[in-house]
Order: C-alpha cells, then sequence, then structure tokens
C-alpha cells in the first residue's frame, strides 16, 4: 500500500491529483491518500480529508512507501518509523504554500537515505519506483529523538 | 479549550520542580517539540498544542489543546491568547520552550511579560534559509531563540544549539 499524504495544513490538489492518475496507470498497489481540504475527489484511491494521529501512524505503518508534501511533520514521521518517503514540495507560485520552505527542505533532502526528491510531478513515478525498489531492501529508522547534545543543551538552559 | 491527564507530583525537598510550557502547532512543530522532550527530564511538563488527539503521544504528562490561529484572523487571535492566558494561569510556568508557530509566540509573550517566565523558541527545521516570520517576531522577545540552521546564526540571536534530525 502507498500512503499519499498532503499534511494538516492546506490542501495539495497538484499533488493529489498525481497520485490519482498514478493509482489509476499502475493497478497493482493500492493507494490510500489523506487529502486535506481539497477540492478534488480521487477516484482510483481512497481518501479520507484528515486522519487522527493514531490512525496516520496506522496508515505510516502499513505502508510500503510514502508519498507527501516536503512537510517536515510528514517527513520526519517517516524517518522514525523507516518507511521510504517520496516528497513532492509545494510551490509558492502555484499558491499551495506562503513561502518557499519546503522548495528549500526538498534542495538539503535529496540524497538522504530513505528520502526521494520529486521536483515536480513529472518525474514522480520514477521517484516513486526508485522507493519501491528501496523498501524491499530494507532499511533503517532514525532515532525518535533529537541527537543528544542538543537535548542536553536545551536541558543546561532548562536548569540555569 | 480542555486539559487531559495527571500533572507529575513536584518533588519534595530543598528543590522546586521547574514548570515547563511546552507548546507548539501541529504537524512538524508537533513532531520536533516531540523530539527535544527528553530534555524536559526531571522536570513538570504541561504540553500545548492545537488538537487535543495529540494528547495521547504524551500520555501521563498533562496536556490542554488551544485554538490554531492563523495569521488572517483577528478573532482567533483574541480566542487563542484568552486560552493561552488560562493555562498559563492555571500552569505557572518558571519556562515556555516552543518549536512555534503563532501559539507558541503568543504563549512566549504571555509568559514573558505576565508570568516573568523564561522563554525558548526553537525555529522549525524547515527554515533553513532565514527564521520564519514568527521566529523573527520571536528573536526580539526570546531569551533565547534558536535556529537549527548554524548558517543562519548570527551572534547567538539567533543561537545555533543542534537540530532535531
Amino acid at each position: 500500500m502507498i500512503f499519499v499524504t498532503v499534511g494538516s495544513m492546506l490542501p495539495f490538489d497538484r499533488l493529489v491529483v498525481a497520485m490519482d492518475a498514478w493509482a489509476a496507470a499502475s493497478g497493482t498497489l493500492k493507494v490510500f491518500a489523506q487529502i486535506g481540504e481539497s477540492s478534488y475527489c480521487p477516484s482510483h484511491m481512497e481518501w479520507e480529508k484528515m486522519l487522527a494521529p493514531d490512525r496516520f501512524q496506522e496508515m505510516l505503518r502499513r505502508s510500503s512507501i510514502i508519498v507527501a508534501h516536503a512537510g517536515m511533520g510528514s517527513i520526519i514521521s517517516s524517518m522514525e518509523i523507516g518507511k521510504p518517503i517520496v516528497v513532492l514540495p509545494r510551490r509558492v507560485e502555484y499558491r499551495e504554500v506562503t513561502t518557499g520552505h519546503q522548495v528549500d527542505t526538498a534542495a538539503w533532502l535529496i540524497g538522504k537515505p530513505g528520502v526521494f526528491v520529486s521536483e515536480d510531478e513529472s518525474t514522480l513515478a520514477m521517484a516513486i519506483d526508485e522507493a519501491l525498489r528501496f523498501s524491499s531492501v530494507g532499511n533503517g529508522r532514525i532515532a525518535s529523538t533529537a541527537p543528544t547534545r542538543f537535548i542536553e543543551r536545551i536541558h543546561r538552559f532548562l536548569n540555569e | 479549550m480542555r486539559g487531559t491527564g495527571a500533572g507529575s507530583a513536584i518533588g519534595e525537598g530543598p528543590e522546586v520542580t521547574k514548570r515547563i510550557l511546552a507548546i507548539s502547532s501541529g504537524g512538524g512543530h508537533w513532531v520536533q517539540l516531540r523530539r527535544i522532550s527528553p530534555a524536559f527530564a526531571g522536570m513538570q511538563v504541561t504540553y500545548v498544542s492545537v488538537t487535543r488527539e495529540y494528547a495521547a503521544d504524551v500520555a501521563g504528562a498533562e496536556f490542554f489543546a488551544v485554538r490554531d490561529a492563523n495569521r488572517w484572523s483577528r478573532w482567533s487571535f483574541a480566542v487563542l491568547a484568552w486560552q493561552l492566558l488560562r493555562v498559563c494561569w492555571r500552569v505557572r510556568p518558571d519556562i515556555i520552550v516552543t518549536t512555534g508557530a503563532a501559539p507558541g509566540l503568543i504563549a512566549l509573550i504571555i509568559g514573558k511579560y505576565l508570568f516573568r517566565a523564561r522563554t525558548l523558541w526553537i525555529d522549525s527545521i524547515a527554515n533553513c534559509q532565514r527564521l520564519s516570520g514568527s521566529g523573527r517576531m520571536a528573536l526580539r522577545l526570546a531569551d533565547v531563540c534558536l535556529t537549527q540552521w548554524p548558517s543562519i546564526e548570527k551572534d547567538g540571536r539567533p543561537a545555533y544549539w543542534g537540530a532535531v534530525l
């Protein structure tokens, strides 16, 4: 199963439309999408607008890969659970987001193990293929907490 | 606004346990707040975020849900400020820690000016070119304002202490 998520804040129709088309063409893998306040109704994927946190985690667990906007919530959650993630950054020029930070995020994620960046929807299918191949090899999950040095530094400040 | 869970007991003895108000918006902000939560060890923490369903992530700690206001609604801001005032009144935090965004900024202002709390702002790791809008406001107000990108650090304001990843 492929889990698609647009995050908890804004709709992202460009991703939802692209994944609906991918699901129609694929036929083999089931796709479940969290579509937010989208004005588009997918016809080849199961979908819901919003997921409670525990259902979101369940979808992460059940999926082979995640396809998401370049939001840190989606990305970190996928890394913590050790699932490959394909990210399509939201763009200001399409009014999908208010600042360009997702494009910046996607730029520094390129090359990170388990993360597959698709600059736009035309390369989405290729990134999905890569992620699916990565998934079958097996991969590690990151620690569920921040690096110790950072935590210790914060702890010292709190204790002052 | 409702609270859930039991707060941990204040330790007895000569040292009073510090009271932390740990607050964030949803999504990535909340995920990042949770990743730094081991820093609260030995302290009494109250978590605040924008959906009550996050309470399960911090089971056992006190949790309050507040409104998720954005910059476009003055009424939402007023309600949020009122909710945060009530939370702070109840918790009497020594320190406000926030990973942003708007709820964290408002809590920081309320905590600093009305409760004389120390304040720590941790800008999201998503902002790798410059501080977020609310982070730039926090820069002028917080005792410590952190960026998670060393290239953004500037003479300690903002400071770089590390990152959640």
